[in-house]
């Protein structure tokens, strides 16, 4: 058997307090996905609405035994996420570009 | 802008809020007097001045915001440990809590009218809180010195902070993201712990509830108030503990102790973030456990480790759950105009009478299809008003809540140590007994504290402890409700009472009375054995107006008293003066309506007994009182019933022709002509159309027993 491709769900515009139905069933959509990868890249902007969502994607997913990374962190949600401490949790290697390093 | 109907409303609603703020601030203070550390009660203080100060604000009402302000200053101070909660310092503020009270008392139209030496007590009291500005506020208490010696570990000079966001947060507009990054720009934070445990899984999550909470350190050094006040604006949707660097261990367990789920993993965390130590951790949360057997209170704990005073833990746990609770009981409870309550009221007794007219209709009919329905109604009728009824019920803790400050300065006054202790708040009753019964209560707990309680000296003689107690208990018993007015002190001196009415002439030099009977002349107007007429009470102007007051109430007042060791006073009231169940009797012609819970028991008078005298009742004495005799009714009926009555301790039987069964009662007051008919407590309308008169059964009770009492003399 083949490794299975992960399932890439991409996720655009707002994640926050507006926008928090749409996501939410953006984020259900993969459902038992054995591999899963949430796209943030094209998110344009975060609040604590939109990242207790994250926060309760993966909470879903460790309770099943299963994985969930985060990829295409901007800064700001880079910065969001270690101000609440939560690296550790989502455990993702955080890529930072040479530029940001400023 | 507002219409004038408009701003009433607005007003009345201010004063209303306004006046909650101030109990709520005087409770606080006085709590504060007994125990200066408590944190709780100071910031409660301070929201408390400070919310009033924001709502005088939008009703420019000028002078409220200045003095409030004034307090405010102070207050902010004392919170950030630059004042010392010292006894001077909180009676001023009480002064000042007083002076805020009369304000918000006195706000007519758009100003707080105070008369001319109001006002200058106000300016005075605004002067010495300057004053104590002027202290120098750099100079903070030193924390008490461990009884332990302990090496000082290295810790961070961090703060710690727990946040735990209510589920409204989001729904009110706040978003816990950029509380921390304000709080970032306040200092560095270092080792944010996001509790992830408390966020749902994705599909059981309500996305728009808010689970986030957080423990964090904070290096920093600005005041606490700046912190306070970053957390402040959503200080009702978030729960907020604050541990400044230098807290010692007490505060960290009663933190961790607080939050009893999370035992554990506080503990982890303030060790990660070095406020403590693993050891110390350790010691305090295994001694703990150990001593599950002989279980010894976290307080107990605290108090041997380091000398600190136990009771604080308590307090603090005490304190949340109450606040708690009073959270709960509010989000619960919708706020009603009185009149339109009394309206609902008369509606439903008019609904009574109507049904019960509907049942005599339908019986006379025989129509047994229309009898059912009427038996229906009667039944939704009696619910509906024994729910209405309710909606008039209010907690007698509203009146109980004055008398803490009563006690305080009264026995100040007097030079007494006294505490209150109170008991049944939440016992409930009629909203307009609550008003009235208030007078009574104060002019009891006076007389408790002026002439019960006895000097510290005469007490500590008598081997007691040199505080006194009076104790306020209310309970429902059976259908009426009872406060009890205790204390601890000498009793009532009934040598000296029985001497004080002989020489008023209110008893004959030769009478011979029982203790009891003796107690009762207390009532008597204008009576008093104080040694010295205080200008508390004792004026002899007092406790027969209680009783008065009571009696008016449909209620009685006994007293159970004890030499050297105290007296109580019980009062009894009915739970509601509206509509009662009664027991309707005929005598010839009229009938008459006695109300149920007073009927103990309903016999046939033996044949060729008496109707007046005495009967035996199982080795009891039983007084009869002929209804035929009292009321000068004609008519000769061959057999008779005794209906056993009592009221307070005493029985007595009423003869009456025939008992005619139970009877819901809609009480509508006597005429002013008819006042002084003390046997008669008010009228009804019976289903029939007929009058029927309500006997007062305390009073009646009362005539037999004196007329007992007069015969043995």
């Amino acid at each position: 058997m083949s490794e299975l491709e992960p399932t890439v769900v991409a996720f655009s515009g707002e994640l926050t307090i507006h926008t928090l139905t749409e996501q939410r069933a953006r984020m259900l959509e993969a459902g038992a996905a054995v591999d899963l990868i949430f796209d943030l890249s094209g998110i344009t902007e975060l609040d604590g609405a939109g990242l207790q969502l994250l926060v309760a994607a993966k909470r879903q997913r460790l309770a099943a035994g299963q994985s969930l990374r985060l990829t295409g962190h901007s800064r700001r949600i880079r910065e969001a996420m270690e101000r609440c401490g939560l690296a550790g949790f989502f455990g993702d290697p955080q890529i930072i570009t040479a530029a940001e390093c400023e | 802008m507002y219409s004038e109907q408009e701003w009433d409303g607005l007003m009345a609603t201010l004063l209303v809020e306004c006046r909650e703020l101030h109990q709520a601030l005087e409770a606080g203070l006085l709590e504060l007097e007994r125990r200066p550390q408590d944190a709780e009660a100071l910031n409660g203080i301070f929201r408390a001045v400070h919310t009033i100060k924001g709502s005088a604000g939008l009703f420019d009402l000028e002078r409220m915001v200045r003095f409030a302000h004034g307090m405010e200053s102070v207050l902010v101070v004392l919170r950030d440990g630059g004042l010392v909660p010292q006894p001077e310092l909180l009676a001023l503020l009480l002064a000042a809590s007083d002076a805020l009270g009369l304000m918000i008392h006195r706000i007519i139209g758009e100003q707080a009218v105070l008369t001319p030496e109001e006002e200058i007590q106000a300016e005075n009291i605004e002067r010495w809180l300057g004053e104590q500005l002027g202290r120098n506020p750099l100079v903070l208490p030193q924390p008490p010195s461990a009884a332990v010696e302990r090496e000082e570990p290295a810790k961070m000079d961090c703060w710690h902070i727990s946040l735990r966001f209510g589920s409204e947060t989001f729904r009110h507009g706040f978003d816990p993201l950029a509380i921390l990054a304000y709080l970032q720009t306040l200092g560095r934070l270092v080792n944010v712990n996001c509790l992830t445990e408390h966020i749902p899984a994705l599909t059981a999550l309500d996305p728009e509830s808010c689970h986030w909470s957080f423990e964090l350190g904070l290096h920093t050094d600005v005041p606490r108030s700046r912190l306070v006040e970053a957390v402040e604006f959503v200080r009702d949707d978030c729960k907020v503990v604050i541990l400044p660097p230098d807290s010692q261990l007490p505060a960290y367990v009663e933190f961790i102790r607080s939050m009893p789920d999370e035992e554990w993993r506080l503990g982890e965390i303030l060790v990660a973030s070095g406020v403590i130590t693993e050891e110390e951790l350790q010691q305090a949360l295994r001694e703990q456990q150990s001593n599950s057997e002989d279980y010894r209170p976290l307080g107990e704990l605290v108090q041997q480790q380091t000398g600190v005073a136990p009771g604080l833990v308590d307090a603090a746990l005490n304190k949340q759950t109450q606040a708690r609770e009073a959270l709960v009981r509010d989000g619960k409870s919708v706020r009603v105009q009185a009149d339109k309550l009394d309206r609902l009221i008369d509606l439903v007794g008019e609904l009574v009478i109507a049904g019960a007219n509907a049942a005599v209709v339908a019986e006379r009919s025989g129509n047994t299809d229309m009898l059912e329905a009427a038996a229906r109604i009667a039944e939704l009728v009696e619910a509906i008003r024994d729910d209405a009824l309710r909606l008039r019920m209010v907690e007698i803790g509203e009146v109980f809540n004055r008398f803490p400050r009563i006690v305080r300065d009264v026995s100040r006054e007097l030079g007494k140590d006294i505490e209150l202790v109170i008991s049944g708040g939440e016992t409930e009753l009629d909203k307009t007994m609550v008003e009235k019964i208030g007078d009574p209560l104060t002019h009891l707990i006076r007389n408790a504290i002026d002439h019960g309680i006895e000097a510290v000296p005469a007490r500590l003689d008598q081997q007691k402890p040199a505080r006194g107690t009076v104790r306020l208990d209310a309970r429902h018993e059976g259908g009426a409700i009872v406060i009890d007015v205790s204390d601890d002190g000498g009793g009532l001196r009934t040598a000296d009472i029985l001497d004080k009415a002989r020489s008023r002439g209110l008893v004959p030099a030769n009478a011979v009375m029982s203790e009891a009977e003796i107690h009762q002349l207390i009532f008597e107007p204008g009576f008093s054995t104080a040694a010295q007429v205080t200008n508390l009470s004792g004026r002899g102007v007092g406790m027969d107006v209680v009783k008065r007051s009571i009696e008016a109430l449909r209620g009685s007042v006994e007293i159970i008293s004890r030499q050297g060791a105290g007296c109580t006073f019980r009062i009894r009231l009915p739970l509601t003066l509206a509509i009662i169940d009664g027991f309707l009797v005929a005598v010839g012609q009229a009938q008459f309506v006695i109300p149920l819970d007073q009927v103990r028991e309903c016999l046939e008078l033996p044949a060729g007994w008496q109707r007046s005298g005495y009967l035996d009742l199982r080795q009891e004495t039983l007084p009869l009182i002929d209804l035929h005799e009292l009321f000068a009714i004609e008519g000769q009926s061959r057999r008779h019933s005794v209906v056993v009555v009592q009221a307070g301790n005493n029985k007595a039987g009423l003869v009456v022709d025939s008992l005619l069964g139970e009877q819901q009662t809609v009480i509508k007051p006597l005429g002013r002509l008819f006042r002084s008919l003390d046997v008669i407590s008010g009228s009804t309308i019976l289903g029939s159309g007929d009058v029927a008169l309500i006997l007062d059964v305390a009073a009646l009770v009362n005539t037999a027993a004196r007329l007992e009492g007069a015969a043995v003399i």
